[in-house]
């Protein structure tokens, strides 16, 4: 039967909504244990959080000052040392995840499932490649083990807030390596709901035109209490900063409601909102690809017809 | 300071790739190959160092079908002096390519290596992060900017809360994103020159890795297509709709 561990994502604050969905991910592994490993510094809260997540049998939380920021070359020793037991590794297919799983198959000598949106049993997973123009079926044979496996946060709604796992502290075992350090970081102001979680999504592309232009996308999401996304045209273009980019190389979202303007369309877009409930796209050009997948289309000028479905709302 | 970059060969960005009738995997027969776009930047990157006076030599490698030559040919027209193939006509998968890569990184010691942050065709995103680990240095993923200083590098990444810089001691292992650069474009007189730049083949069969840990690919399936939706003719109707739908 599987045992599961599953790798916590935090910024030291509070528990990433990318776990919750990865422990819902490992329901389908018909798992007898689901543990989940928090590595950090004053880990208290997070790990109280992870205690609720609805099938965990067991919160670990390792603690050092070493562990927080959080590097994959420091981190990856720490989940080899604590994999002993366990069929199946699991981390979002978050950056967090991407970056610091493969070093652990690296350090175990295995190869990984990347993005899995679909468990089909505890060996065999279907994930997208090429940009999610395909579907492979991946099994891995029964001679490998653990597992190790990203979920793809898109493809899960989040575990329920309904359980009470016990939390067990552990040591830090691995030396920290030393040839990496964490200067800092920058990132968006955090105001309004976060863009790989939020149930309604606002984004611009290229026809945007200016970072004052792209406003006219905020003061819409402001009304709908949406996030802002972008295209990877108006992230490279500098209207908005990189972490709004969604698509194949941005974040792969699942909103209720989706809304792109003057945004074509492009493949590696589309694979970033394959699976968001309702698409909008507002486009002057009535053969863009985002027609093809939208499911209300408006055509016309997007600087006439934003303020208009502004003061419409 | 060298540099190793690594090229991989793929179906090029534009294709729309299409699954084979009888899910045996996907149709690549006739279709526009390229190298992969981050491998691309990856290179770029290594040719500005260079050109900067921090590099001296740039070794291209690539793992894959003997077609390959044909990136790698293109590489070296970029800029890069020496290229490596190990040929193989299997699909490699991320565990093989990066014991590969360990076995050329101790061959060549390069202070450092420039990798794509994923093949834009299984879309795994490992091998940079095994290699890395593999070979027991520094590993900086998803880099958008790279600073060196004597025997460290800064290096800041496009994570999902924004950008992080983490600094890394050489050598190290660096995969890259979309906005680090924008190649340049190879003009004719540097492909002909590159004709004549040394390009090593060896089947990768020599290095007598084995394959035990690699997965079963058992079906391949288009994506679910969604149905193409309605138009609507005024924000009156859009706004109407999504009432209707319950989403306003
Ligand atoms: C390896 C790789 C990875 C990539 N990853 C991503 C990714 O993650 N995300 C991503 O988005 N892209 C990605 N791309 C880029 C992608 O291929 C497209 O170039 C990009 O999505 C185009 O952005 P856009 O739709 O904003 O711009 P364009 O394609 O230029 O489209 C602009 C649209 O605006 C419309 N328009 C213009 N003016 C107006 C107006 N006044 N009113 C209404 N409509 C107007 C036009 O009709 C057009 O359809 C990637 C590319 C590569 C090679």
């Amino acid at each position: 039967m599987a045992k599961v561990l599953i790798i916590a994502e935090h910024d030291g604050r509070s528990l990433s909504p990318a776990t919750a969905k990865t422990v819902q991910g490992a329901h389908g592994l018909a798992a007898d244990v689901i543990d989940v490993v928090v590595f950090g510094d004053a880990l208290d809260a997070i790990a109280q959080d992870a205690a609720k997540l609805a099938g965990v049998t067991c919160v670990r939380v390792v603690e050092d000052a070493s562990l927080a920021p959080a590097l994959a070359s420091r981190l990856a020793p720490e989940v080899v040392a604590l994999s002993e037991g366990y069929t199946h590794i699991l981390a979002p297919s978050t950056t967090f995840g991407r970056d610091l799983l493969p070093r652990v198959a690296g350090l175990l000598g295995c190869n990984q499932v990347s993005d899995v949106m679909e468990v089909v049993d505890a060996r065999t997973f279907k994930r997208p490649i090429y940009a999610g123009n395909a579907i492979v079926t991946v099994r891995v044979p029964d001679a490998i083990s653990p597992v190790l496996a990203t979920v793809r946060t898109a493809s899960f709604a989040a575990a329920a807030a309904s359980g009470s796992a016990k939390v067990e502290a552990a040591s830090a075992q691995a030396q920290d390596p030393g040839h990496t350090e964490y200067v800092g970081a920058e990132g968006s102001s955090g105001e309004g709901p976060d863009l790989s979680s939020a149930t309604v999504v606002v984004s611009g592309g290229r026809a945007m035109g200016s970072s004052e232009n792209f406003e006219l996308i905020g003061s819409l999401a402001k009304k709908l209490g949406a996030a802002v996304g972008a295209s990877r045209a108006a992230v490279d273009a500098g209207y908005v900063p990189n972490e709004l980019q969604v698509g194949q190389t941005g974040k792969i979202i699942a909103p209720d409601l989706y809304i792109a303007v003057g945004i074509s369309g492009a493949i590696q877009h589309l694979t970033g909102i394959k699976d968001a409930g309702t698409i909008v796209a507002i486009n002057k050009d009535p053969d863009a690809p985002i027609f093809e997948v939208a499911d209300l289309g408006l055509v016309g000028d997007l600087f006439q017809l934003l303020p208009e479905l502004e003061d419409a709302l | 300071m060298k540099i190793l970059v690594t090229l991989k060969r793929v179906v090029d960005y534009n294709v729309r790739v299409r699954v084979k009738n009888d899910g045996s995997g996907v149709e690549t027969d006739g279709v526009k190959m390229s190298i992969n776009p981050f491998d691309e930047i990856a290179l770029e990157e290594a040719i500005r160092i260079k050109e900067r006076g921090e590099a001296d030599e740039i070794v291209v490698v690539s793992i894959g079908p003997d077609a390959s030559q044909q990136q790698l040919r293109t590489g070296l027209a970029m800029g890069a002096d020496r290229a490596i193939l190990l040929e193989t006509d299997q699909w490699v998968q991320p565990l093989t390519a990066a014991q590969a890569l360990l076995n050329v990184v101790e061959a060549e010691t390069p202070d450092l290596v420039l990798m794509g942050k994923q093949a834009i065709d299984d879309d795994c995103s490992q091998t940079g992060q095994m290699l890395s680990a593999l070979w027991g240095r520094p590993q900086a993923t998803f880099a958008s900017k790279i600073v060196f200083n004597d025997r460290r590098a800064e290096v800041t990444r496009e994570v999902d809360a924004g950008l992080e810089t983490i600094a890394v001691e050489l050598p190290a292992v660096m995969t890259v994103d979309l906005r680090l650069n924008e190649p340049r474009f190879v003009k004719l007189p540097e492909i002909m020159k590159a004709k004549k730049k040394p390009l090593d083949s060896k089947p990768l069969a020599e290095l007598g890795l084995s394959a035990d840990q690699d997965f079963e690919m058992v079906a391949f399936e288009p994506p679910p297509q969604r149905g193409g939706g309605k138009t609507v003719e005024s924000v009156a109707e859009l706004v109407d709709e999504l009432k209707t739908r319950g989403l306003l």
